[in-house]
């Protein structure tokens, strides 16, 4: 760890990364306490969206200002993270949806064009 | 002072992402279905990331943003494909 | 010209990651990162065929303004539903027209409806352009349909139609 830091960086890297921790954790809470599938792939999107945004923001805000020199390189997990995350989620609801359909569970939605089966 | 308070929080953002590990690994394991414990080992990707960040915050060296990104584009890969074998039963069509 | 640029926006994308990646705005970087932009751009042109047009750059910034705010309030919303003692959203699936038919467009809308917590797109169909949407926590379907076309597709039809 680092000697000296000024109080008011130390205060907002503190608070964006227990606030980001909080919310990821919300969401994985959610994966153990909601019922169903649909409804937990709802959950995972909290830690990518806004609780790994406000940590990876406190870590470039840390390394910009203890560095002294403009460091953003956590953008980019940042964009990948929350550009990939939508897709494998469409994929996983997809795939789940088919096979919903294949075994005739109750509570799924027929598939739209309604032809296929 | 300032050390103090950014060691502490920093401590308490670990412990938080490690309880949600810990909750992801729950359902990985009781499942029920093979689409839950993909979903959950997408979560787990992302949270580890998460941690490594947060180490490399406390540890004040970047060595760790490498790994955090290449956790990042495994666990996308990784989840593309078992989402595609959930659905056709073949990784590569 | 055209063959080795068809898509010139992705290659100047790729080229500013790599420059943020490699933390340096050097000439060996530059030129690296280029050639890398280029060869990728090539290859990205087998798969996506069809150019990319951003026909209103300053309205992308807004789309960013207002997704951004409202991933914000449905993160707390979702959070505080999660963390109550019995939560009982009343989750639900939304059968949606749409109007945008746009490539990019959808995907775009894809991305940020299934970025947002408490809502996740399942799947679009083409043929009658709907698309199936699944809601943790609806309250007034009809409200939400016009939310989402009055906030994100007619913002995406300026943009990219």
């Amino acid at each position: 760890m680092i000697d000296d830091l000024p109080l008011w960086l130390s205060i907002l890297v503190s608070v964006l990364v227990v606030g980001g921790a909080l919310l990821t954790m919300a969401g994985c809470f959610g994966m153990v306490r909601l019922q169903n599938f649909y409804l937990r792939i709802h959950a995972p999107t909290m830690g990518t969206s806004m609780g790994g945004g406000l940590i990876l923001l406190a870590s470039a805000i840390y390394f910009t200002i203890t560095r002294d020199r403009l460091i953003v390189h956590e953008m980019i997990i940042f964009l990948f993270v929350t550009v990939t995350t939508p897709v494998t989620l469409m994929l996983l609801a997809r795939a789940t949806l088919f096979r919903d359909r294949i075994e005739g569970n109750d509570g799924v939605p027929k598939r739209i064009n309604g032809d296929q089966q | 002072m300032s050390v103090a308070i950014l060691h502490w929080s920093l401590l308490a953002a670990q412990f938080l992402l490690s309880i949600a590990m810990l909750a992801t690994l729950y359902r990985m394991v009781i499942g029920p279905r093979a689409q839950d414990r993909i979903l959950a080992l997408d979560a787990l990707y992302v949270v580890a990331l998460l941690l490594l960040i947060t180490l490399g915050i406390r540890t004040n060296s970047q060595v760790y943003f490498e790994l955090a990104m290449l956790i990042g584009l495994l666990g996308f890969v990784g989840t593309v494909a078992l989402a595609k074998f959930l659905m056709r039963g073949e990784v590569i069509e | 010209m055209k063959r080795l640029f068809p898509h010139p926006l992705l290659a100047v994308i790729l080229l500013i990651l790599w420059l943020i990646l490699q933390q340096s705005a050097g000439l060996g970087h530059i030129l690296l990162g280029g050639v890398i932009a280029i060869l990728a751009s090539l290859a990205a042109s087998l798969i996506i065929p069809e150019p990319l047009i951003v026909r209103r750059p300053l309205k992308v910034l807004q789309l960013i303004v207002v997704a951004g705010l409202d991933i914000v309030r449905s993160n707390i919303a979702v959070m505080l539903i999660l963390f109550s003692p019995r939560p009982q959203p009343t989750a639900a699936f939304i059968e949606m027209p749409l109007k945008l038919t746009n490539t990019f467009g959808l995907a775009v809308l894809a991305c940020l409806i299934t970025a947002t917590p408490g809502s996740a797109w399942l799947e679009y169909d083409r043929e009658r352009s709907t698309v199936l949407i699944h809601v943790f926590d609806l309250v007034d379907a009809d409200e939400w349909v016009e939310t989402i076309k009055n906030r994100y597709e007619s913002l995406l039809m300026e943009i990219f139609q």
